[in-house]
């Protein structure tokens, strides 16, 4: 279980501060997919960011199984959208890096990369260069990257925004599939409402900056992985919700902008 | 199964993405290395036929097959290889040392912004003086001996390759660092897996330029004090007016500075072969 419990981040840029997260309160329980959306700018990575360890709070704490969180961990694994692949390395072998950290041997080390990549659908292309793969199967093997070293949690930051939408929906499902089988914690951060209802249990509305959760809705479409869930009445009916809680956001953001855009020029 | 349909999609747009001209039409091909010659024949015809038809004095510029046959000579005799080596251990003694001393410098300064920070003006500095205006110097401080002429090489080469270390180690994809270290890299690690490997194209182009600086300072360095070397070679043979022999010298060295160039260019292929 993840509790996050007042958290805030304030950051100096140029001197100036600036809120990013101001009293976020929320819990995630184990092996639950929640879905986080938001106005562009609103600090839905930089959220992801304190859960992955990688920045400290400002006030407020973030505990995972009761334990503060105090830097990153392999507990955690996190799925960013511009992949981060490690250009260098072989599909296979960028899959192997975070099991580097592991008591493994070496073939250890290569059946469980191998076994991960096939999990995701890339059986046959463990040898390509990440330059050598779409930005679909790129993103696959980052997924498979942070599956492999078996953490309780999956962090994952707008990881399919890049993606064209065929892609988009065949990774969604099988990332709906890689859940169910393994019963991880997923945090899921996007801007796209429908991607949200279709992925999360529950999804948490975010408001424009200083980033503070909105609302939180619970969203139950029975077995998503089976038949024409988006079709459904049901699932207008949260996107409709889900639109009008993040219209005002949406709109704020906008404003926020041109008026930061114009005290610039 | 959503996930077969997608892998076959996208092996297709593989497919699709080369880049055109992969697959060259067949006659191109064949005739890429006749085409690339055309330029250096012509080059070569103009040389042999501007001294015979008299529009330069031969005195000077003796028509190449001169040159050629004076090139021979100086092979036949066991000079050429005489100075051939002697330059080649001058070249490759400098170039080595700094590929030693460069690299793991350039790492710590461009992984240490302090350091980095503290050494800029320096470094700046360095760099817009030419290798050759300190000649002198090295000359005065180290004598006419090997030590002077290694250490002008070792000094030029050292700055495309610290500056490129530097640079590489500097411009490493911030998201690479973030993504290893939410897996919990610690610094060494992350060092040794991602700032070294993500700069390596970057030090090898470094490691190209230094190979092109260490041929270029020699035959100055081999101008002064010199008994043996290439530049000794071009220096001497224009001074006893042995002119063929000169030129025999000068192309001597331009080839050898291009095989070498070539070599350098094959390792930073297969080191590199991930840059797109």
């Amino acid at each position: 279980m993840i509790r996050i419990e007042g958290v805030g981040k304030v950051f100096d840029v140029r001197g100036e501060s600036f809120t990013a997260l101001q009293d976020i309160d929320l819990e995630i329980r184990t092996g639950e997919f929640l879905a986080v959306v938001g106005p562009s700018g609103c600090g839905k990575s930089t959220l992801l960011d304190l859960l992955g360890g990688l920045s400290e709070p400002t006030s407020g704490r973030i505990l995972l199984d009761g334990v503060p969180v105090t830097g990153p961990g392999l507990d955690r694994g996190v799925v960013f959208q511009q992949y981060a692949l490690f250009p260098w390395r072989t599909a296979v072998a960028n899959v192997e890096f975070g099991l580097e950290g592991k008591n493994l041997s070496k073939r250890e080390r290569r059946e469980r990369a191998r076994h991960h990549l096939s999990l995701v659908g890339l059986s046959g292309f463990e040898d390509r260069y990440p330059h050598e793969l779409s930005g679909g199967m790129r993103q696959r093997v980052a997924i498979a990257r942070s599956l492999a070293f078996d953490p309780d949690v999956l962090l994952m930051d707008e990881p399919y925004a890049a993606l064209d939408a065929q892609t988009r929906e065949s990774l969604q499902d099988e990332l709906l599939r890689i859940w169910e089988r393994t019963g991880k914690t997923v945090v899921f951060i996007t801007h796209g409402i429908e991607e949200a209802i279709y992925l999360g249990e529950r999804v948490a509305v975010m408001t424009s900056r200083p980033g503070r959760i909105k609302h939180v809705v619970p969203v139950s479409l029975g077995r998503r992985t089976e038949g024409e869930v988006r079709a459904a009445p049901e699932f207008g009916r949260y996107r409709r919700e889900l639109a009008s809680l993040l219209r005002d956001e949406v709109e704020r953001a906008r404003i926020q902008e041109l008026r930061e855009v114009a005290s610039v020029g | 199964m959503a996930s077969l349909t997608e892998t076959r999609a996208d092996t297709t747009g593989i497919v699709a993405d080369e880049p055109p001209g992969v697959r060259r039409r067949a006659p191109y091909r064949t005739l890429a290395p006749a085409r690339r010659s055309i330029a250096i024949v012509v080059l070569l015809l103009v040389w042999e036929l501007l001294p015979r038809l008299s529009f330069v004095d031969a005195t000077f510029l003796p028509p190449f097959s001169d040159v050629a046959v004076a090139w021979y000579d100086l092979l036949r005799s066991g000079e050429l290889a005489e100075h051939t080596q002697a330059s080649l251990v001058r070249s490759l003694a400098g170039f080595g040392l700094a590929i030693v001393v460069a690299i793991p410098l350039g790492l710590v300064i461009g992984w240490y912004r302090p350091v980095a920070e503290l050494l800029n003006p320096v470094l700046e500095l360095f760099r817009n003086t030419a290798a050759l205006a300190l000649l002198p110097v090295f000359v005065l401080i180290l004598g006419l001996g090997e030590t002077s002429k290694i250490s002008i090489i070792l000094y030029a080469c050292t700055w495309p390759i610290l500056l490129n270390t530097i640079n590489g180690v500097k411009t490493v994809d911030p998201l690479l660092i973030k993504s290893a270290r939410s897996m919990g890299l610690g610094a060494l690690r992350l060092f040794q897996k991602v700032i070294l490997p993500a700069s390596v194209p970057a030090i090898f182009t470094g490691i190209r330029l230094a190979g092109a600086y260490s041929i270029l300072v020699l035959v100055a360095a081999e101008m002064v004090g010199a008994k043996a070397g290439l530049g000794y070679l071009i220096n001497h043979s224009q001074f006893n007016f042995a002119v063929p022999d000169m030129y025999a010298g000068i192309v001597t060295i331009s080839v050898l500075g291009l095989l070498f160039n070539q070599l350098l260019l094959r390792l930073e292929g297969r080191f590199s072969t991930w840059r797109l």
